[in-house]
């Protein structure tokens, strides 16, 4: 076998080491420019350590005294975790009687499927009707009305997932507990649901993932810190208006803290999830 | 249980996903493209009918071209590099080597990263001045003097292609290993006896196995690369000299920074049809690939 | 259905807030600021909260976006129901606010003491069509830094008079090797780009229209450009200012990697700050300079005015705030990263002290503002020209054609 071959397993270290170091030096770079003073940021040649760590970036983007920047900043931390908890929570709510009966009546799949084609518009092709409509609610510059827009993006993807998780649970096991006289909701709760709990969790990671990340609706329809989300606020941030790339750098890696560490953390029922939808395609 | 009851239960349990699906995106585009046909602001006036008028002052006006082509090129370089990358990377966390799992995990994480974290990264990576690219290039002799990455029309597109990739390549990587360990060992260790090499080994045992998740994963990706916005909007809004403006971008422009929602509706709407035909004219491949695959 | 669910958790959200307790019936005003040169975040903040506690009644937000961000989430906030109360706005949008009703006409407000105090020059900032559309608040122009160690060494005595003088004088200290590339500019694909290239228009004595009709394809428009094309070929432009907005500016500047920059007053005081940069003390300021026979000095008008929404519910105490804010006590207490729009201040030791060179370049600078075009179109205007700018300087097509073709896509 070629993996005995001593070069080829030379070549194999290499090339690993290669992604490893493409895959970190990015992250390592954000992270260090992060507790850089401003000084060694600007040096030129540049300084790729600092002489001194510098935490206070953190300390003062988290801070939340009235009208500083950390209040801003925590602000948008927690926007950004109302949306997409409420989001997340309400897709999975959508996606369990939906994804069941996709799952158990295929004759109306057809409608799952045209759910899942939306995801083809581009958020422009809505954006206008969008904010004119939530204007209307008074649902601009408001979480409610933001977390309502991100269900649309949340719904497919965890209405498939939950779909795919119920196929694989015999109809026999459900008939049973119908036949000992348990209603749908009742079987879903005994039966269905503990058996597809999995599922349920890696979707509603999903969907946590997919809402944080959303930036176009949130720079449209959040103007201040009532509803500003993080992506916006990064967005603000790296403007160009901002000298001290620490600092955006310090934002950055906080606002990548929860879905890294999900990451990592689920990756196992992340990678699942995604190729269970790419396999089955 | 009768099978019209089944049926009626399912409509019945889709209900709450349908309603909100067509209030908040059924109605939205319809009303797009009322708005395509009218002149209206996005403040002030309603807006009177003006026919196709909007239509053919987009796909006539040069921005629109310019633009598709940017879009186009984007897409295609980027999702092209995605799949090339994704799928040695894949190949190469099939072998056996020490640290694999752990190099495994680590893909997950430009996955993970925001893109508009990943985008902040990348701008401030090119920064000219005082970025960590010009920094190392010239510190390893690669480059006599520091370069202006985003404010050149022959790298600035590239250089946002690049960060694109750094942050999608890992996933197709994943989707393509999960691929990789569904081929049966003894199918590949029959074609080491029948002497096969390593690309036959690739094109006849591995690629059946790969062609339907990929094509997948190459379908998403093409879908939203061709939307782009937010790492284009965070690292160069579309500069320099409208050179790495997208389409999604000029839709933002035309119906938000000028105001005219009418011809910005008609603009969306013909970036949403050709996203259409290039995801029906992907999904026909789909179908084929993995009628052959199997 | 969904409006009354989004009432009902509102109102949920209202009733919650109740049972904190207020020690006042409190009115609650939401500003937008921008986090970017002129007054600093922390001095916005504080001056606000001195605002807050001589009315303890009165709540402030504080929003702060990019200024790349300021007209867009203006113009968007208007459909909310909690909108803005109070907006910065700059010089070049009055006209179109206006139109589309998104400021409200407040010439019964101003008082004869603000007309006979502020200076001239910083009214045409919140004024169209005859009426008033707030209070200037940023008085300010672009003016010529220079860093006088790097001339001292060159042997240069005095800054640039004229734009020629300026590349000679950079050519100088090119040549003696100092710096690789000694002027910086804001040129990124921006607003900031046309700040500059208005400057020069007003030294060539250009001309944006002329009877409502694109002008700056012709004569000083078009020398303007000329001007910019060759200092970046010359390569005695910083290539690199083809992506710079101001802060890149003043970071290359404090960095001692500019010898010259063309930025707003706000640089002054913080490149002479030595906890940030590497040049205190070593900055020097005249107005942006002339050319021989046709100006002295030059300078665009960068002022912006604070206005009130047509969305607010409380545009008296919105006023108050603005008032307070552009008042001569406040601004001559805050008058280091912005001047005072009133004519005594700059006679005011209070306002002088440490900052002479600055008041000096500002008396003749300020004097000399050149206005951008008004018209509730200037936004595509705008963009066209940006884009002239930035295909000259990349060599993509000429100065001519690039200034024709955005005469063309200018919407006038």
């Amino acid at each position: 076998m070629e993996r005995k071959n001593p070069v080829f397993t030379a070549f194999v270290y290499i090339c690993a080491l290669l992604l490893a170091a493409v895959i970190l030096a990015p992250l390592a770079w954000l992270f260090v420019m992060s507790i850089s003073p401003a000084a060694d940021l600007a040096a030129k040649p540049l300084r790729w350590w600092p002489q001194a760590a510098d935490f206070s970036r953190y300390v003062q983007l988290l801070s939340r005294a009235e009208n500083s920047a950390g209040a801003a900043f925590t602000a948008s931390l927690r926007n950004s975790l109302e949306v997409a908890g409420m989001a997340t929570l309400a897709a999975v709510v959508l996606a369990v009687p939906a994804g069941w009966a996709v799952s158990r009546t295929p004759s109306v799949g057809w409608s799952l499927s045209m759910v899942i084609a939306t995801y083809m518009l581009p958020p422009v092709a809505l954006s206008v009707p969008l904010y004119m409509g939530l204007s209307w609610l008074g649902l601009l510059n408001n979480v409610f009305g933001l977390a309502l827009i991100y269900l649309t993006i949340l719904a497919p993807f965890t209405t498939w997932l939950m779909k795919s998780g119920f196929d694989s649970i015999p109809r026999e096991i459900e008939a049973a507990a119908m036949i000992d006289g348990a209603g749908l909701f009742q079987t879903w709760r005994i039966i269905t649901l503990p058996l597809a709990a999995p599922v349920v969790a890696t979707s509603a990671l999903f969907a946590v993932l997919l809402a944080w990340d959303e930036f176009f609706y949130a720079l449209l329809f959040t103007s201040d810190q009532r509803a500003k989300t993080l992506t916006v606020a990064i967005a603000d941030l790296a403007g160009g208006r901002v000298s001290d790339y620490g600092l955006i750098a310090t934002a950055g890696v906080l606002a990548a803290l929860p879905p890294v560490l999900i990451g990592l953390v689920m990756q196992r029922a992340l990678i699942s999830g995604l190729t269970s939808g790419g396999v089955k395609g | 249980m009768s099978g019209t009851w089944m049926t009626t239960r399912a409509w019945l349990l889709m209900l709450p996903l349908l309603v909100i699906m067509v209030a908040v995106i059924g109605w939205p585009l319809v009303d797009t493209v009322r708005l395509s046909f009218t002149d209206a602001q996005l403040v002030g006036t309603a807006g009177n009918y003006v026919g196709f008028d909007n239509y053919t002052k987009m796909l006539t006006s040069s921005n629109f071209t310019r633009t598709l082509s940017t879009t186009t090129w984007f897409a295609v370089v980027s999702v092209a590099a995605e799949m090339v990358l994704g799928v040695l990377a894949a190949l190469l966390l099939n072998q056996e080597f020490r640290g694999r799992a752990v190099l495994r995990g680590l893909m997950i994480l430009p996955w993970a990263l925001p893109t508009v974290v990943n985008a902040t990264l990348w701008r401030l990576i090119y920064n000219p001045e005082y970025g960590a690219l010009n920094a190392a290039l010239t510190q390893l002799h690669l480059i006599d003097d520091y370069r202006s990455w985003l404010g050149e029309p022959g790298t600035a597109l590239a250089a946002l292609i690049v960060a694109d990739c750094w942050k999608n390549f890992p996933l197709v990587a994943l989707i393509a290993l999960a691929a990789l360990q569904a081929v049966p060992r003894d199918i590949t260790a029959a074609a080491l006896v029948d002497g096969a090499g390593p690309f036959n080994r690739f094109r006849f045992v591995m690629l059946p196995y790969l062609a339907g998740p990929l094509m997948v994963a190459l379908v998403l990706r093409t879908i939203e690369a061709f939307k782009v916005f937010d790492i284009i909007w965070v690292m160069t809004r579309g500069g320099p000299a409208n050179s790495t403006r997208s389409l999604s971008i000029l839709v933002y422009q035309e119906a938000f920074s000028f105001q005219r929602a009418g011809s910005g509706a008609s603009l969306a709407l013909i970036v949403t049809l050709l996203v259409t035909v290039l995801a029906v004219a992907y999904a026909t491949l789909v179908r084929k690939t993995a009628g052959s695959a199997t | 259905m969904l409006k009354s669910i989004g009432k009902t958790l509102m109102g949920a959200v209202f009733v919650g807030g109740l049972f904190v307790p207020h020690a006042f019936a409190e009115t609650t005003l939401n500003a937008l600021f921008m986090a970017q040169a002129a007054y600093s975040e922390a001095d916005v903040r504080s001056m606000t909260e001195a605002f807050t506690k001589a009315n303890p009644d009165i709540k402030v937000n504080l929003e702060f976006v990019p200024y790349e961000g300021l007209h867009d989430k203006t113009v968007l906030a208007q459909g909310s129901g909690g909108g803005y109360d109070v907006v910065l706005f700059d010089v070049i949008w009055p006209a179109e606010y206006a139109t589309n009703k998104v400021l409200v006409d407040v010439s019964s407000k101003i008082t004869d003491d603000m007309k006979k105090g502020v200076l001239p020059g910083a009214w045409t900032t919140v004024q169209y069509d005859g009426k008033y559309y707030g209070m200037p608040w940023i008085l300010d122009t672009k003016y010529l830094f220079y860093n006088k160690e790097i001339l001292e060494k060159a042997g240069i005595k005095a800054p640039p008079k004229t734009w020629e003088e300026l590349g000679q004088q950079a050519k100088i200290i090119q040549e003696k090797g100092l710096l690789k590339t000694p002027i910086a500019w804001s040129w990124s694909q921006a607003e900031a780009a046309v700040c500059d290239y208005t400057t020069l228009v007003s030294a060539y004595g250009g001309d944006f229209l002329k009877d409502g009709k694109p002008d700056f394809q012709n004569g000083g428009g078009l020398s303007a450009l000329k001007y910019m094309v060759d200092s970046y070929k010359s390569g005695l432009t910083n290539p690199n200012s083809k992506e710079f907005l101001e802060e890149d500016v003043r970071k290359v500047f404090e960095n001692g990697d500019a010898a010259f920059a063309l930025n707003w007053t706000y640089m002054y005081n913080m490149a002479n700050d030595p906890k940030d940069s590497k040049v205190a003390g070593k900055v020097g300021v005249v107005p942006a300079p002339g050319v021989a026979g046709t100006s002295e000095v030059s300078a665009v008008n960068g002022s912006m005015g604070l206005g009130i929404t047509a969305v607010s519910k409380h545009p008296d105490e919105a006023w108050k705030y603005i008032e307070f804010m552009t008042s001569q006590a406040t601004q001559n207490q805050y008058a280091k990263l912005s001047l005072p729009i009133w004519a005594s201040s700059y006679d005011d030791p209070a306002v002088t002290k440490g900052q002479e060179e600055l008041i000096a370049a500002a008396k003749l600078g300020l004097a000399a503002m050149y206005p951008r075009p008004t018209t509730p179109k200037y936004q595509q205007l705008s963009t066209a020209l940006q884009q002239a700018i930035q295909e000259s300087l990349l060599g993509q097509t000429t100065p001519e054609d690039a200034l024709k073709t955005a005469a063309e896509n200018s919407g006038l």
